[in-house]
Parts: C-alpha cells; structure tokens; sequence
C-alpha cells in the first residue's frame, strides 16, 4: 500500500515538473512578449530593460527556468506589477474561495447523483428510472456557464430569492452560504446527471458480479448487499472521475465566478488579464495546475485503498 | 467473444450499415436531426438568416420576440436571431478544425505508443499526463494573456489539450490490436510495419475515435462560447454563441431575451451531439458503453 502511495506521489511530482516546464517554455515559444504586452507601445528601451531585468527574462532560457523552480520552491512566484505586493500571497488569499465553490458544488452533487444512480440500479427500469436517466442526460446538456447565466436571470434578477454579486459578508457564514447556492448550483447542476449515470452503470455491473451474487446466495439481506458489497465498489468511478474532473471544475468556477462577480481564482485570472497584470496571471495557472494534479492524485489513491484489486495490479 | 479482435468496429466499407442502426435507435435519430439543423443552418446562415448580424438599427433595439424579430434584439437593434444563426458559424469553424487536427496527433502519437519499444511508450504517456495535467481554460487564459485574443489561440490550446483523450484510447486500442491473430499473421507474411499500421491499425481505431469525437464536440463548442463570453476569443461584432451572452449579461436587468437566445444553440448542440455519440458508441462498440462524456 505504501508502495503504491510513495509510487503515485513520485509520478505526481515528476508530472508537476514537466508540467511547469511546458508551460514556462510554451510561453516563452509563442509570439508575443510580456513585455511588450505589459509596458503597452509607448514604452521607453530604459523601461523595458529595468522590467526584462526585474523578472529575469534577459539571462538564457536554462537560467531562466533554474531560477524560476528555484524561486518557486521558495513560494515566490513574482511580485505583482501594480500593488508591489508578492504574487503568491494575492493567489493564496483568492484560493479558499474557489476551492469552497468546487467543493461544495461537487458535494451536493455527488450525494444527490449517488443516491439518485442508485435508486435507477435497485429500481431498474421502473418509470423512477427512466425518469432518472431521461433528467440526467437533460442536465448533462447544459454547460455550467449557461447554468450559471440562467439562474443569475431567474433566481437573481426575476425572482430576486438569492444575490446576483459577491461571495457574502465575511464571517456571516449564513450570508456566504446564501451567496453560494447559485454559484454551486451552476457547477454542480451536470454533475448530478453525469454521476447519476455512472454510478448507476457500475452498480449494475458490481451486482452480477460474482462475490454479489455469492453474496446473496448466503442470504445476506438485500439492503446489505447494495449498501456494504456494491455500492461500495460501485463509488470507485466516481471517485475517478471527480479527480479527473478537476480541471473541469475548475473551468466551470472561472465561468462562474464571473458571472457572480465572486472573487477566486478565475475571477483574480480575468481581471489581470484586463489590467495587464502577466506575473498574477501565471502565478494563478500555475496554483491550478498544482490543484488539478494533486487531486488526480489523491482520488487515485483513495481508489487504492477502498478497492485492493488497483494495489495488487500494480 | 472467441478471441481478443472480435470486438473490434466494423470496417468503413459498413457505413450504410451504421447509419441503418442510428436512425433506427431514437436516441440516434434524435441526435442526427439536431446536429444536421445546426450544421445546416450554420452552413446556410447567409439564406437562413432574415437579417444582416451586425447591421445596427437603433429605433428596434431592445425589443423582445415578435414576428419581425424572432428573438428579439439588442442594444443597437441587431436581430438575435439572425447573431444566433450566424453564431453557429464561428462554433464549427472551431470545433471542427480542434477536433481534426487532436484526432491527427493523437492517432499518430497513440499508435507509435501502442506499437512501439516500451521507452517510447513510456514517454509519450508521460507527455499526454502532463498535457492534461492543466485546467484547460486557465492553460487557454494565459496564453491569450500573452498573444491577445483571438480565434486561432483558442483552437490552438483546445487541440493541444485534447490531444491525450485520443492518443490514450488509439494506444490501448493499439496495444490490444498488435497481439491480434491477423497483425501476427501479416507481420510473418513480411508486411513493413507503415502497412500494419495505416492498412490495419487505422481502419480499426477509426470508429472509437469517431464516438470520441461526437462526444467531445459539445465540450470544445462550450469551451469556445465560454472563452467568447470572456471576452477572450472572437472579436465584435462578429457574432458567437459565447459573445451573444455576454451581451445578454450586460443587458441582464434590461432584457432578458439575448441571454435565453444565446445559451439555446448551446443546450441544443450538447444534447444533439451527445445523443449522436451515444447511439454511435452502441453500434460501433458496445464496450465502450459507460467510458464517454467528461
């Protein structure tokens, strides 16, 4: 088990490492210069220098990427061009906001898709089934920022039951909550449908397996049965594809906090993007690119230990 | 199932066949008939479309749906309906190229991983986890940072990060396809591996792809209106799904009409594409049930 853990986190790293290259070399490969692209035309040769200097951009691409993994296991990602202030503090600062979205999105939708998939497995092509399966397909179809717009129009702007801006007073966590229904709404909405329908194909399957069948032929009660034996490997899927679908999540929370002008990640990305501000913007893919591997990682890990078969393939 | 080939798709020289099993399949017919209106109507937007999509009228704008204007208008009196039409334009000009062009690579890639020595393999399976190691729209904003917006940047990066959904699966199918009994039997009658591949390997990885590819086109349409809704892909006044909402969103407390006009085309290409692959997926290879979407 510890094997496979210590294995796992190794190819993370080395899949951070290259990912951080990539990334450094394709922006250093396409046209364009973030130079020019944050001094603007009218820029001075004697301001270009200071600034070329300032983020290392005049010392040879090895150098280069040296100094920027050197820097960054320190936690410095840059300064910020306007306030002065270090990039990974304003990233940090925007970080439990997005991550608070996702995770609440992602919660409710996979209690309500579980629960949902599973009543479609016990309850197999019953009309509750169907209607599960026709629902689910209906709310696949809509992109999260299509969600978002709509609901923002209905619940926000028609009806007025929920706020249209912002993510809540702080500490007034009843405020925040109120504040977070539509955004999670939005992002959760596709999820419920996708692991509705998962959850309810790999059911299917784990019961005509045959520890299930054995299972049953010892007279074990049915409620068990689904509970303890195949519902239990039926969630390893999910567990998949939530890891996996972190990137997802994280676009859909882009989309989303523009929409609910919420402050996050996508929102702090936008915005320096308007303003010109290039070390933020990079720093801020950066911390994604980070949250999307270790959560590929850490759901391949607890598939590991909740299914032994994954451990002993290895 | 008698050995590890059988369940391969059916050869391209079938695909009256195939088509035979997708309009009988509701789902499939369904499908097929979404996805032909939004392809024909973008294809024929410029006799589908009663109006100019960037001709400003003044005194009609802000106007809800009525006859003159199906969907009404928007703040400088451009018809809705005729942006929503033309909008389908801009959606296939970038989903099709994307999709082509990930197919290619990662065909090629996939297959050089599935035949090919093992370090190889290793390698390129270590360059498809790092591309999908990043969130697709944060990889796409920050280049767009750089180069500024445009429509060739947003195909750019979708295609690259799609390129390991393709390359993964050609190489799993290529990898089960070398040790098939008719590969051996080639290989022994002296066959060069160029002719396994694109006369063998090819034809057989083709109908998965094409599942892949329905599956997908609804993502890279939505990731191009999400970008567009950002600001960060077609440029104004050309009209895109993504563009026509963020004018809605603007005009959210005015009208509510672009919005509901804007996000339709969406909803309708998702589904549409969706049913297509999924009925596609049940005549091309049933085992691939369950393995789609996300």
């Amino acid at each position: 088990m510890l094997t496979y853990i210590l294995r796992r986190l190794g190819l993370a790293a080395v899949i951070t490492v290259l990912a951080v290259t990539l990334l450094f070399l394709i922006i250093h490969m396409i046209p364009g210069d973030p130079i020019s692209t944050m001094l603007g035309p009218k820029a001075s040769p004697e301001m270009r220098a200071a600034l070329e200097a300032r983020m290392g951009l005049d010392k040879p691409l090895i150098a280069q990427i040296g100094l920027f993994f050197a820097n960054m296991l320190r936690g410095d990602l840059g300064m910020d061009v306007f306030s002065n202030r270090p990039v990974t503090t304003i990233v940090l600062g925007q970080i439990p906001y997005t991550l608070t979205l996702i995770l609440v999105s992602i919660l409710w939708s996979a209690v309500l898709g579980i629960a949902l998939g599973c009543y479609s497995a016990v309850n197999r092509n019953s009309l509750g089934d169907r209607l599960t399966g026709v629902l689910s397909v209906s709310v696949i179809a809509v992109p999260a920022f299509v969600v978002s717009l709509y609901s923002l129009l209905l619940f926000a702007v028609k009806l007025q039951w929920f706020p249209a801006i912002g993510a809540g007073e702080p500490g007034d966590w009843g405020d925040q909550l109120h504040h977070l229904v539509l955004p999670s709404l939005a992002i959760g909405l596709s999820w419920v449908g996708y692991i509705a329908r998962l959850v309810r194909a790999s059911m299917l399957e784990v019961m005509g397996e045959g520890h299930v069948r054995t299972a049953r032929a010892f007279g074990l009660p049915e409620r068990r049965i689904t509970f303890g034996y195949a519902l239990r490997l039926a969630i390893l899927p999910t567990v998949t594809v939530i890891g996996v679908g972190m990137g997802f999540l994280l676009s859909a929370a882009v989309f989303t906090e523009i929409v609910f002008s919420r402050p996050g990640l996508g929102k702090l990305v936008i915005d320096s993007i308007t303003t010109r501000n290039y070390p933020v913007v990079m720093g801020s893919v950066l911390f994604s690119t980070l949250i999307f591997v270790a959560s590929t990682t850490l759901a391949d890990i607890i598939n590991a230990i909740l299914d032994p078969r994954i451990r002993a393939g290895k | 199932m008698t050995d590890t080939a059988v369940s391969l798709p059916k050869p391209r020289s079938e695909l009256g066949e195939i088509f035979h099993h997708l309009v009988r399949d509701p789902l499939g017919l369904a499908g097929l008939i979404i996805v032909t209106l939004i392809v024909a109507s973008a294809l024929f937007a410029p006799w589908i479309a009663p109006y100019d999509p960037v001709a400003m009228n003044i005194p009609d704008r802000l106007q809800g749906p009525n006859l003159a204007h199906l969907m009404g208008t928007d703040q400088l009196g451009r018809d809705t309906f005729s942006r929503v039409i033309w909008g389908g334009r801009v959606a296939l000009q970038v989903a099709l190229p994307t999709i082509a062009g990930a197919i290619a690579i990662g065909l090629v890639l996939g297959m050089i991983a599935g035949y090919g020595p093992k370090w190889l393999d290793n390698l390129i399976v270590l360059f498809f986890d790092t591309v999908r190691s990043f969130p697709t729209v944060m990889f796409a904003l920050a280049v767009v940072a750089l180069v500024g917006p445009s429509l060739n940047t947003v195909i750019l990066v979708i295609m690259v990060t799609s390129i390991p959904t393709y390359g993964r699966v050609v190489r799993t199918l290529t990898q089960s396809l070398k040790e098939a009994e008719f590969i051996t039997a080639e290989k022994s009658l002296g066959a060069s591996t160029a002719r396994i591949m694109f006369i063998h390997i090819v034809p057989n990885v083709l109908g998965p792809l094409a599942v892949l590819a329905a599956m997908d086109i609804p993502t890279v349409v939505g990731l191009e209106a999400g970008l567009s809704f950002l600001g960060m892909g077609v440029k104004p006044p050309t009209p895109s799904w993504g563009s026509l909402l963020n004018d809605g969103y603007s005009l959210i407390r005015n009208t509510p009409w672009i919005i509901i006009a804007g996000g339709i085309p969406l909803i309708l290409t998702t589904l549409g594409f969706t049913f297509l692959g999924e009925a596609l997926r049940d005549v091309v290879d049933p085992k691939l049930r369950g393995k789609g979407g996300k």
